[in-house]
This record gives structure tokens, sequence and C-alpha cells, in this order.
């Protein structure tokens, strides 16, 4: 593109690059004029992409479809927030629940929307439209900004949005210069043009805030990198040991769980937290095992685990969250002759870990032909049923065996209720006793990414502070043989720069700039 | 004693807004040239008024928080009632950089129908759930609230700019939208006086039904039951008969307050009509003549300036970080939270939408408008009605 002073400019260009003359009939401000890639370069493949990225339409579509999507998620809840265990698959809860709706809701993937791979996607696109668009301009506008001349073509300043023209013999620049200084302006003077400038780093602002977003993001993105983020749940039964998830290599014991409750007064005040205190005494082990034996474990510490006050090792944090009371552990039951009422003798069953026979004295002994932790009826075979692994219905299929009855009789023993279902026997096995134990419930959890998160968000605020509250203000005069020319630019807040404009030209004694933004006349703004 | 210095504060300054919404009528009706003094009079009293109505708010927010002895925005009278005066607040900060009267003409109007609708909830003094019981869940509240209350002038701006730039002699789209707009206002209104007439009579009817979880509830309207809730069993004696009945999951009392306000605000509305003899855009077009174009569209986009980082500040940062102390970790996806996010992913649009050309002006009014009615689905739906389908939330 060829300049009228003879310079051939680069396609795109808005001002000459040798006598600062604008080419164009539209003078876009926002850049100074500078030559941006994304509006030049539209050959190749990547060019394509890259102005894609960089089209601020695009941008706002990127934003506006995110808007959406979170919006769809809020219709019904997250799965994550559903209490799914009374169904038989959280699609049934959505089922059961909603109707068709929560069916359709489930199956396209909604009910986990926040973390399906292409609202991740979108996000992903958010993130590199916003570093494409911000160097494609930050990088020439900043250019434009630390190479201003002083001197600017008589069309650019004639563009601007105030301009003023006032006889040679009404102003100097020298006088300009000192009124616009005592107004905070910087004051570069050069030849027979000046130009006054404040507030440059608020076109920072934008930038800034953008690069605040992305280490923001980065550190959400990085919660997907394993060893970055862990938050997972862990029951621990007391006197227990487990594997910690998420940590590999660390475990937990369970030493004693401790639960204060309020006396009854003070438990209504409480509303919907009857417990007032609950602790886990627990000790932290780092090391290997090998099928389940714990013994080569090296104890790290021992610490009390409260509500918000986690205990903290390596890195990782263990939260108390939530406990059980009172779960089984053990029960002992007393084989008995059913017509003497005479006893042959204890067994006690560890219902973690039962065991197949137990002995009593003269060769009597009692096997244990089935087992079901969390009994629930029989089956259409007649076979009984388990719901869980955990024991909270036990029921026992024993087999006895005494010098009476050598080939055995069978017992089928509940809480509170015994049958026979082979046929009645001589002997029962008689509930003598129950031991149980508490369980607690925590949460672990380990975030590398915090600091990131911070910086990204103090960076974030900083940006967007700047850039709002903050405004690039620019005065330009220059000396033609016949009179002044003045024009004015403001990135933001127009009217409030209009008005320290009416406070400069009062100071110099001049009429007051034109403002091609009002059209109309009836204007209020004093 | 400082509950009820606490409640006539409140009335005082509700007064004084109407009154200033009066006197900036007085501002900024006509256009002749004469009128200009007594224009300025009417300013200069409009804002004396709604300076003195705003103290008094805030007196009323203060004592409030004194007598509870945590900050007054736990329920929805007190959320809601601070979100009004917010309002005014946040009316008197771009007043001052712009004095543009005709903002006032819409905001005070506002910001009564949000103290109004406000007031319709209990308004008795509840102790703090435990989990509520933080330094930081007050300071998110209250950013929060601050930041949404300015990004609301925003919309104020853009809807006189609308009322301004709009032909409301011609039949068109935009007419359309802009004067249902002003309906919804009036719906506002018609909740108003619906909940305050069913209220005076002491209207009372208990429902059992059946809730989601399948279990046996009860639950009382305190309008008569239009939808009745899931297997409804009047308890009371001569109770309204409900016209239909819903699915478990549908809270069937506040969908029968809906319509009961869609009812009496269309009432309204008509009402008002026939009155007036002209749709209420026309009627409020003389009062927004007096100021230019470019400049509502510059109090609309710097309103959003401003309330932006406020609101960011609020919404977000604070908000994770309560989140963070409370709960352990800073970010759920529950509702609130999205609905948080969708908002401030609005606004940054509005941002970005406005670096284009030819977004200045009417469009970018009507996204600022279209702002607002975010922020009022957050403040109203989100809390009401979406909350409510959650168990969680209960
Ligand atoms: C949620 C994500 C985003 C946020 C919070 C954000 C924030 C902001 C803010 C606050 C501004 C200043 C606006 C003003 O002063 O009026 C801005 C400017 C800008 N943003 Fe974004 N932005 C986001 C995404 C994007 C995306 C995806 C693009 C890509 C096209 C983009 C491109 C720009 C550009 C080109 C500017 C103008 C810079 C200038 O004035 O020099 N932004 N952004």
């Amino acid at each position: 593109m060829k300049c009228d002073c003879g310079h051939t400019n680069p396609h795109g260009a808005q001002l000459c690059e040798r006598c600062g003359k604008p080419l164009t009939t539209e003078l876009d401000m926002r850049y100074d004029g500078a030559v941006i890639r994304s509006k030049t370069k539209k050959k190749t493949l990547i060019d394509k992409i890259w102005a894609l990225f960089a089209n601020v339409k695009f941008g706002v579509l990127l934003i506006v479809l995110t808007l959406i999507a979170a919006s769809l998620g809020t219709i019904l809840p997250q799965v994550l927030f559903v209490d799914t265990s009374t169904f038989a698959s959280p699609k049934e809860a959505y089922t059961q629940t909603y109707g068709v709706f929560g069916t359709i809701y489930y199956t396209i993937g909604f009910a986990d929307l926040y973390n399906s791979w292409w609202f991740q996607t979108l996000v992903l696109a958010l993130a590199a439209s916003i570093v494409i668009a911000s160097i494609d301009r930050g990088v020439p506008l900043f250019k434009a900004l630390f190479n201003q001349r002083v001197t600017k073509h008589d069309n650019f300043l004639k563009r601007q949005r105030f301009t003023l023209k006032v006889p040679s013999e009404q102003l100097t620049l020298e006088e300009a210069a000192r009124v616009l200084t005592t107004k905070r302006y910087r004051v570069r003077l050069e030849d027979n043009a000046l130009l006054a400038e404040k507030g440059r780093f608020a076109r920072f602002g934008p930038y800034i805030n953008h690069v605040g977003l992305l280490i923001f993001l980065s550190g959400v993105m990085l919660r997907l990198v394993p060893g970055f983020y862990v938050d997972e749940e862990l029951w621990v039964r007391e006197g227990d040991t487990t594997a910690i998830p998420g940590a590999a290599g660390y475990f937990v014991e369970n030493k004693a769980f401790i639960l204060e409750t309020y006396d009854g007064e003070r438990v209504e005040n409480a509303v919907n937290s009857v417990a007032k205190k609950y602790e886990t005494k627990a000790v932290i082990y780092k090391g290997d095992t090998l099928a389940g034996d714990t013994a080569n474990l090296q104890e790290l510490k021992q610490a009390s685990i409260q509500v918000n006050h986690p205990a903290k090792f390596d890195g990782y944090a263990l939260y108390q969250m939530d406990y059980r009371l009172d779960e089984l552990k053990t029960m002992t039951f007393q084989l008995t002759e059913k017509k003497s009422g005479k006893s042959l003798g204890d067994v006690t069953i560890d219902l973690a870990n039962p065991q197949q026979r137990y002995a009593l004295k003269n060769g009597a002994r009692v096997e244990l032909a089935g087992y079901y932790p969390d009994f629930d009826g029989f089956d259409a075979d007649g076979a009984p049923q388990t719901k869980s692994p955990n024991p909270n219905n036990p029921a026992f299929l024993f087999n006895m065996y005494t010098a009476e009855t050598k080939q055995g009789e069978t017992s089928f023993v509940q809480i509170q209720k015994t049958s026979e279902p082979l046929g009645e026997t001589a002997y029962k096995m008689v509930f003598k006793s129950a031991d149980t134990r508490d369980i607690t419930g925590l949460k672990v959890r380990k975030d590398v990414t915090m600091p990131i998160l911070i910086v990204g968000g103090i960076i974030f605020m900083l940006g967007v502070i700047i850039g709002s509250y903050m405004s690039h203000r620019r005065i330009w005069i220059k000396q033609t043989p016949e009179a002044y020319l003045l024009a004015a630019h403001a990135n933001k807040a127009g009217y409030a720069f209009k008005k320290e404009l009416a406070d400069i030209t009062e100071k110099l004694a001049l009429p007051s700039f034109d403002d091609k933004r009002e059209k109309e006349g009836d204007n209020d703004a004093s | 004693m400082l509950l009820s210095i606490s409640s006539t504060l409140l009335f005082t300054a509700f007064i004084c807004y109407l009154v200033a919404t009066l006197l900036f009528g007085g501002a900024v009706h006509g256009k002749k040239e004469q009128e200009k003094r007594s224009h300025l009079r009417f300013s200069k009293a409009a804002i004396v008024v709604s300076i003195i109505g705003f103290t008094a708010n805030v007196g009323y927010f203060v004592t409030r928080w004194l007598y509870t002895g945590h900050a007054p925005v736990s329920n929805m009278f007190e959320f809601t009632t601070a979100f009004g005066m917010c309002v005014v607040g946040a009316f008197l900060i771009l007043y001052a950089l712009y004095r543009v009267p005709s903002l006032g003409l819409i905001a005070l109007p506002v910001a009564i129908i949000i103290i109004a609708y406000a007031s319709m909830f209990p308004r008795e003094v509840a102790p703090l759930i435990p989990a509520l019981k933080s330094y930081w869940l007050t300071i998110h509240v209250l950013t929060t609230v601050i930041g949404e209350a300015i990004l609301a002038i925003s919309a104020f701006s853009g809807l006189i700019y609308l009322l301004k730039v709009i032909d409301v002699s011609k039949r068109s789209m935009e007419r359309f939208w802009l004067e249902f707009i002003l309906y919804t206002l009036v719906v506002v209104i018609g909740f108003v006086a619906i909940t305050s007439y069913f209220n005076a009579i002491g209207y009372e009817a208990s429902y059992t039904y059946v809730d989601k979880e399948g279990e046996s509830a009860a639950i009382t309207y305190h309008t008569p039951a239009l939808i009745g809730m899931h297997q409804y069993d009047a308890q009371t004696t001569d109770a309204f008969e409900p016209l239909v009945e819903v699915p478990a999951w549908i809270n069937a009392k506040k969908l029968t307050t809906v319509i009961w306000s869609l009812l009496a605000g269309t009432v309204l509305y008509g009402a008002l009509r026939i009155l007036l003899r002209r749709r209420l855009a026309a009627v409020l077009q003389p009062f927004v003549q007096k100021t230019t174009l470019p400049l509502l569209d510059e109090i609309s986009y710097r309103s959003v300036l401003i309330g932006f980082p406020v609101f960011t500040l609020g919404a977000l940062i604070f908000a994770m970080i309560w989140a963070q102390e409370a709960w352990s970790r800073m970010w759920g996806w529950d509702p609130k939270e999205v609905w948080a996010l969708i908002t401030w992913l609005y606004y940054a649009a509005f941002l970005h939408v406005r670096l284009s050309r030819g977004w200045e002006g009417k469009r970018s009014a009507w996204l600022a408008v279209l702002g607002f009615a975010i922020i009022m689905f957050n403040l109203i739906a989100v809390n009401l009605i979406i909350a409510g389908l959650h168990s969680y939330a209960e």
C-alpha cells in the first residue's frame, strides 16, 4: 500500500510508516493503527487458525458457549450431588426422580457435565483464544505505544474524537506544556509539536488479566495430571490400618474414634450438627505392604484429626468428614444343646475376617458354611443374598458337629432369629454378645496447584483493576503555518476525559474541544 | 429496641426513595429551555432526598447487624434488601460521575420494587447455622451484592437508551420487548400486591403430600393453592381445591406464587394501560429525552467496567476463599457457584462484544438489560427454584 509521501507500507497498515498519515478511512485507535497479524496474514492454514482464535467475535462465541453449557448443568443436580446409593444405577436415580427428562439428561451426559471431555475442550479452546488474541494484538499495540512519534500527521489528528483548531497567536507550546504538566501529564516536545500522555499503563490491563487468567486455568488443568491433585474419601474402622487412596505408599491406622455430643439443650441450637466434636486418633505410616502384611510400615506421625483440623503429612491432608457408629465387629455365639441347655463352648466370629471352622471342646466343631454380612432375603432359588460386604445385618449358615450329631446339623442364624432349613436340630447357636466399633470417614486432599491458582487470581485481579479503573489519555498539539491543531484521545471514560479537557482549555483560555460523538445538542453532562 | 429502630429506618428509606423518584421526574420532564432552572432545583432536591434515604437505609443495615450480631444478608429478606440498598448506593456513585437525573428515575423505582419484594419474605431474625458463621462469607456476600448493584446500573442506563431510541409508535419486535421489560417490573409489583393481600386477610391452607424421597411431608400455602403438591391431601377444611397436581420434584407452592403474581401483574398492567391509554414505554419516553445517547452508552459500559472487578472479587475470589475455608474445596460446581460463573462470563462477553464496531449503542443496551435479567435470575430463581431442586441445599 503506497502512501502519498511515496513510502510503500505493508499490507494492512492503517498508518503510513514514514509520515503517519492514515491510509484507510477507518482508524482503529484501540491499537493505534498498528498492523495486526490476524488481520493481514490469511494465506496458510496456520494463518487461518490463528486468525480465527484471535478474532474477538470467536472469543465471545467461546465464552457464550461455555456459559450456556455451564447453565445446562444446573437444570438438574449433578450426579455428584445425587445420593444414588438407593438405586440400581445412577441412571435409575435420574429416571426415578425426574422421569423421562431425567433419563435423557443422564444419557446425554449432562449429569456429569463439568467433567465431560467436550466441556473441558471448550475451556481449553477459550484459553487458546486468549493466548492467541493477546499476542496478536498486544505485541503490535505495545510496539506502537512505545515508539510513538510526537509529531502526528494532520489527518491523524483530525480523525480523533476530540479536536480543536486555534489561531497561532492564542497558544504557545510552552504554555500548553506547563498546564498539562500540572494535570500530571508527561509532556514531550519536539520541533513544533507536543504530546502529552498519562495512564499508558492502563493499556496493559487486559493483557495482564489475560495472563492471570491463563495461569489460573493452567492450575486448574494441572489438577487433571496425576500427582498434582488428590481428593478422595476413605473409611477406616477402629483398629484397622488402611492404604490411603491417591497417596500410594501411605497408610493410616484408626486407633480410636471419639464422639462428643451436646447435652440435650445445646443440641437444639446447633441445628443440624448434633455432634459437638468428633475426632480420630490416627497413626500415619509410610512403606509397602505385601499381601496385607503391615509389619514393615514405618510410623510417620501420630495425629488427632478433627473437623477443621486436618492431619498434614508430606503435602497431603487428611480431613475429618464423617463417621459411622457401632458397626458390628465380632459376634459371639454359644453352641447349646436345645433340650438340656448345656453349653459346648463359645464361638467368636470376627466379622471382617471370619474363619472356616471353629473347634470346641469334646471334639465338637462349628463350620461356617455361609456368611452374609448384609443379609437381604433369599433369591428365587432360596439362596441367601447379601446387599453389601458391610456387616449391617449379618446372617450365618452354620454346620454344627458334636459327638451325638456326627453327620452335622445345619442352622441359619440371623440377628434375633434362627431357622433350621434342613430339619429340626438338637443343637443350636445361641447369640451371646457382640462387639462394635466405630468407623471414621476421612478425606484425603493434596493440592499442589493452590499457589498457581492464588498467583493467577491475584494477577488477574490486578489486571482487571488496572484496565478498568485507569484510562490512557493523550493530547497532541501540532503547530502548522496558519494554526495550532489539537487532538485528544482516551481509551475509555470519554466523558470524564471531556471534563478534564474542558478544564485544560479553560486554563489556556481556549475554546473547548469539539466532540465528534456528541451529535445531539441537549447533553446535560455538565 | 434496636430491631424496631432498624425497621423504622428501612421504612424511612423506602419513603425517601418514593419522594426522590417523584422529584427526579420533575427534574427531567419536558425539554424546554426555560425549564432549565427548575430542573436543576428538582435534581438537587431529588439527590438530597436520595442521599437521606440511602443514609437511613445504611442505618437499617448497621442497626440490624448490631442486633443480630451477624451481617444481615443471611436470608432472602435481608439479602434482597441489601441488594436494593446497594442499587441506590451504586446509583449515587454513577450519579456523582455523570449527573444524569433520568438514571434516578429508573434506579430508585427499581430499588423500591426490590425492597418491597424483599419485605414479602419472613423478616424474623434467625440464628445462623454453623456453616454460615464465617468472616469470609460476610465479605463474599457483601462484595458480590455491591458488584451486582453496580452492574445493574448498566441495565438502567441501557433501558433509558432503549426508551429513547426505540420508536414506540411503530409496531416492532423492539417495541414488544421493551414493553415486556416494563411488564416484568409490573409483575413484581403484582407479586407484592397479591402477597400483601393474602397476608392481610391471613390466608392459610395446609396440605400433606409425598415428597420425592417418597416420604410424607406437610406444607402450608399462604395463597389459594392453584397447583397442588405431589399426591396432596388438604388438611385445612374448605381449603382451595388445587386445579392440577405436579410431580414430586416440582415445588407447587412456589409455582402457585408465581402464577398468582403473573395474574395480579397482568391485571395491574392491563389497568395501567386502560388508565394511561398508552404503552408504558410511551408514558416513560418524555422523561428520558434530556440525556444524549452517547452519554447513556458510556454510562452503561462504564458501570460494567466498574462493577466487573468488584463482582469478580466478591462472587468468585472471595467465594473460593470461603469455600476453601468452609468445605476445604474452593469450587464444587454447585448451582449457586455455577450461576456466579455464568454471570461473570456474561459480563466478560459483554466487555468483549463492545470491542467490535457496531456493538455499541442499541445492541449493547439490550445486552446490558439482559445482564440485569441474569442477576435477578441469580437472586430469585437460583435461590428459590434451582437450589430447591437440589436436596443438599435444604
Ligand atoms: C473468560 C475469559 C476472559 C476474560 C475474563 C477476559 C477479560 C478481559 C477484560 C476484563 C478485558 C478488558 C475489557 C475492557 O477494557 O473493556 C479484556 C480485553 C480483551 N480481551 Fe479478554 N477476557 C477473556 C477472554 C478473551 C478471549 C477468549 C479473547 C479472544 C478473542 C479475548 C480477547 C481480548 C481482547 C482482544 C481485549 C482487548 C485488549 C485491548 O483493549 O487492548 N479475551 N478481556
